[in-house]
C-alpha cells in the first residue's frame, strides 16, 4: 500500500502559476488517495476562475492508457499554463515525461505502508519519501534517477552524460537540468538548501 | 590561517594534497609534507578518498598541523550522516582546524568497499549549509550550540571541463548560495575550456583555484581519460608525454607541462590547487617553473 497526501496549502499555492489543467489518478487499489481533500481544493481553484478543465481516471502510470485518455484534453492542456497531478510520484513522472513541455507539477506526497506495492508498468520510480521533490526538479525523481539520491543538483562524478556508478545510466540531474532548461523554469534551481526529512515516514 | 584571509588581500593562493595511508603510521606522509609543502599556503588532507578506507582526514589534519603545516580538512557526505559530520566539524573546531573543504564524495560501488552503505544524507550544498548554522551556533536539529560557535574557511569544488558545464555552474552558484567562501576545480588540462568557464564563474565573486594533476606517464593520462570524470588530456599533450622516453628526463616533462598549465590558467583565477598523487617531492620544482 501506498498513502498519497495533499501537500500544505502553502506549497500548492506557490507552484500555481496562470491557467491549470488538473488530472486526478484514483488510481490501482493500493493506493490511498485524498480524494475529499482534493475535491475541495479543486472547486475552490474552480470557482477563482483558473482551472481550464479537470480529468479524473486511473492508472495515469500507464503511458498507453494515459495517452489516450488525455487525447479528448488536450485543447484544455493547450490553454493551461501548467498541469496539476493529484497522484502518487510515479503519476507525476509519466506526465511530466509525455507533456514535456508543459510545467508539471505535484499536489502530492506520497508515503509507503506495508503491503502490497500496486503495479506499475514503466521505469519509473517512486521512493514513496513523503516530501515529494518532483517540484523543483521538472518531474523527474532525483531520489530515484540519482544514484546518490542527490536533492541539491549533479555530483562532479558524470563522464559524457553518465552516471559514475553505472555507465549505462543517464546522470539523472543532466536529465534534469535539460528539463528544466526545456520548460523554462531553470530559476527553481536557486530554490532554498533542501534536505532530506527522514521523519516522514511516520505512521500515517 | 584562513584561506579567506589571503583571497580577500588579493594574494595567490597555492595549495596541494596529500592522501592518508591504510594504516595509522602516519609519520613518513608527514615527513615528506614537511619536506616539500612547508613553504605552500595550505595542504588538503583527502576523505576516504576515491572511496577507499584509509586513516581518518581529521586526524592526518592534526598530525600536520602539528608539524607546523596548515591542513584543510576534505569532508565527504559519502559514509556519515548528518549527524556524524556536525560532530565532526566540532572536533575539527577544536582541534584548531581552520579551512574545509566540503564535498560529496564518489559512490561507494567505486572503491574498495563495494558492499557498503552508501550515505549520502547530505550533500556538498546541505553540508556547506550545515556548517553556516554550527557557525551561527545551532546545529541542524535546531539545537543551539554550547560556547563560542565553530568559525571555518568554507571551500567547495566544481568541475570545469565537465561535458555537463552547465549543470555545474549551476551548482556551483548553489554552493556559493549555501556559503562557500573559495573553489577548488578538478584537474583541467585543457586551458581554453577553463578561460571559458572562469568567464561564466567568475560572476559569482568567489575565488576559484586552478585543479591540476600532475601527468606522471601516458598509461596514467588515459586511465584519466577513460575514468575520471571532468578530466581529459588532449592528445598533444599524451604526445609530448610519449616523446619523453629518456630515462633521464623521467616525470620532467610532465613537470613542464604542469608549470606551463598554470602559467596559461592563472592570470584568470585566485590561486592553484596542485594534486601530486604521490609526487609530492615535484612540487616545489613545479612551482619555480611557473615562476610561483
Amino acid at each position: 500500500m501506498l498513502i498519497t497526501e495533499l501537500k500544505s496549502r502553502e506549497t500548492i499555492e506557490a507552484l500555481l502559476t496562470g491557467k491549470v489543467f488538473i488530472i486526478n489518478c484514483h488510481g490501482c487499489k493500493e493506493v490511498h488517495f485524498p480524494e475529499k481533500e482534493a475535491e475541495a481544493l479543486q472547486k475552490e481553484l474552480t470557482g477563482r476562475g483558473i482551472v481550464t478543465g479537470i480529468m479524473t481516471t486511473d492508472y495515469i502510470c500507464n503511458p498507453e492508457n494515459m495517452k489516450l485518455r488525455l487525447k479528448k484534453h488536450m485543447s484544455e492542456i493547450a490553454m493551461a499554463d501548467m498541469v496539476l497531478v493529484f497522484s502518487c510520484g510515479v503519476g507525476v513522472q509519466t506526465v511530466a515525461e509525455y507533456l514535456e513541455n508543459k510545467k508539471v507539477c505535484a499536489a502530492c506526497d506520497t508515503y509507503p505502508l506495508p503491503g502490497y506495492q500496486g503495479v506499475t508498468p514503466l521505469e519509473h520510480k517512486c521512493d514513496q519519501c513523503g516530501e515529494c521533490f518532483l517540484n523543483i526538479t521538472g518531474g523527474i525523481c532525483p531520489l530515484t534517477a540519482c544514484s546518490k539520491s542527490l536533492v541539491n543538483g549533479q555530483c562532479g562524478g558524470a563522464k559524457a552524460g553518465k552516471c559514475e556508478v553505472d555507465p549505462d545510466m543517464e546522470c539523472g540531474w543532466e536529465r534534469i537540468y535539460r528539463r528544466l532548461k526545456q520548460v523554462g523554469r531553470l530559476d527553481v534551481l536557486k530554490c532554498p538548501v533542501q534536505i532530506r526529512n527522514y521523519a516522514t515516514d511516520k505512521e500515517v | 590561517m584562513k584561506l579567506s584571509e589571503k583571497f580577500s588581500r588579493g594574494e595567490l593562493v597555492v595549495t596541494t594534497e596529500v592522501g592518508p595511508p591504510k594504516g595509522f603510521h602516519v609519520e613518513p606522509m608527514v615527513e615528506e609534507a614537511k619536506e616539500y609543502l612547508s613553504n605552500i599556503t595550505a595542504v588538503n588532507v583527502t576523505d576516504n578518498q576515491s572511496s577507499v578506507m584509509r586513516l581518518g582526514s581529521l586526524a592526518t589534519c592534526v598530525a600536520l598541523k602539528n608539524a607546523g603545516l596548515n591542513p584543510i580538512y576534505q569532508l565527504t557526505c559519502r559514509d556519515r550522516n548528518r549527524m556524524a559530520l556536525e560532530s565532526d566539524l566540532l572536533s575539527a573546531a577544536m582541534f584548531g582546524i581552520e579551512n574545509i573543504l566540503c564535498l560529496t564524495g564518489d559512490h561507494t560501488k567505486l572503491g574498495d568497499h563495494p558492499g557498503a552503505k552508501p550515505v549520502f544524507d547530505l550533500d556538498s550544498v546541505s553540508l556547506l549549509y550545515t556548517v553556516g548554522q554550527l557557525e551561527k551556533g545551532v546545529d541542524l536539529g535546531g539545537n543551539e550550540l554550547v560556547g563560542e560557535p565553530p568559525k571555518f574557511c568554507k571551500g567547495a569544488v566544481v568541475s570545469p571541463c565537465s561535458d555537463s558545464i552547465d549543470a555545474q555552474l549551476a551548482k556551483m552558484e548553489r554552493k556559493v548560495m549555501a556559503g562557500a567562501q573559495y573553489f577548488q576545480t578538478q584537474a583541467v588540462f585543457e586551458p581554453d575550456k577553463f578561460i571559458a568557464f572562469m568567464d561564466k564563474a567568475k560572476q559569482f565573486g568567489v575565488p576559484v583555484q586552478l585543479g591540476v594533476i600532475i601527468p606522471k606517464s601516458v598509461g596514467m593520462c588515459r586511465y584519466l581519460n577513460a575514468n575520471v570524470a571532468g578530466v581529459h588530456v588532449p592528445d598533444e599533450l599524451i604526445d609530448e608525454l610519449k616523446a619523453d622516453k629518456e630515462k633521464t628526463k623521467a616525470g620532467i616533462t610532465g613537470v613542464e607541462i604542469t608549470a606551463r598549465l598554470i602559467k596559461q590558467c592563472l592570470p584568470y583565477c585566485q590561486g592553484v590547487h596542485i594534486m601530486a598523487q604521490g609526487w609530492e617531492s615535484k612540487v616545489p620544482d613545479i612551482l619555480k617553473l611557473a615562476g610561483l
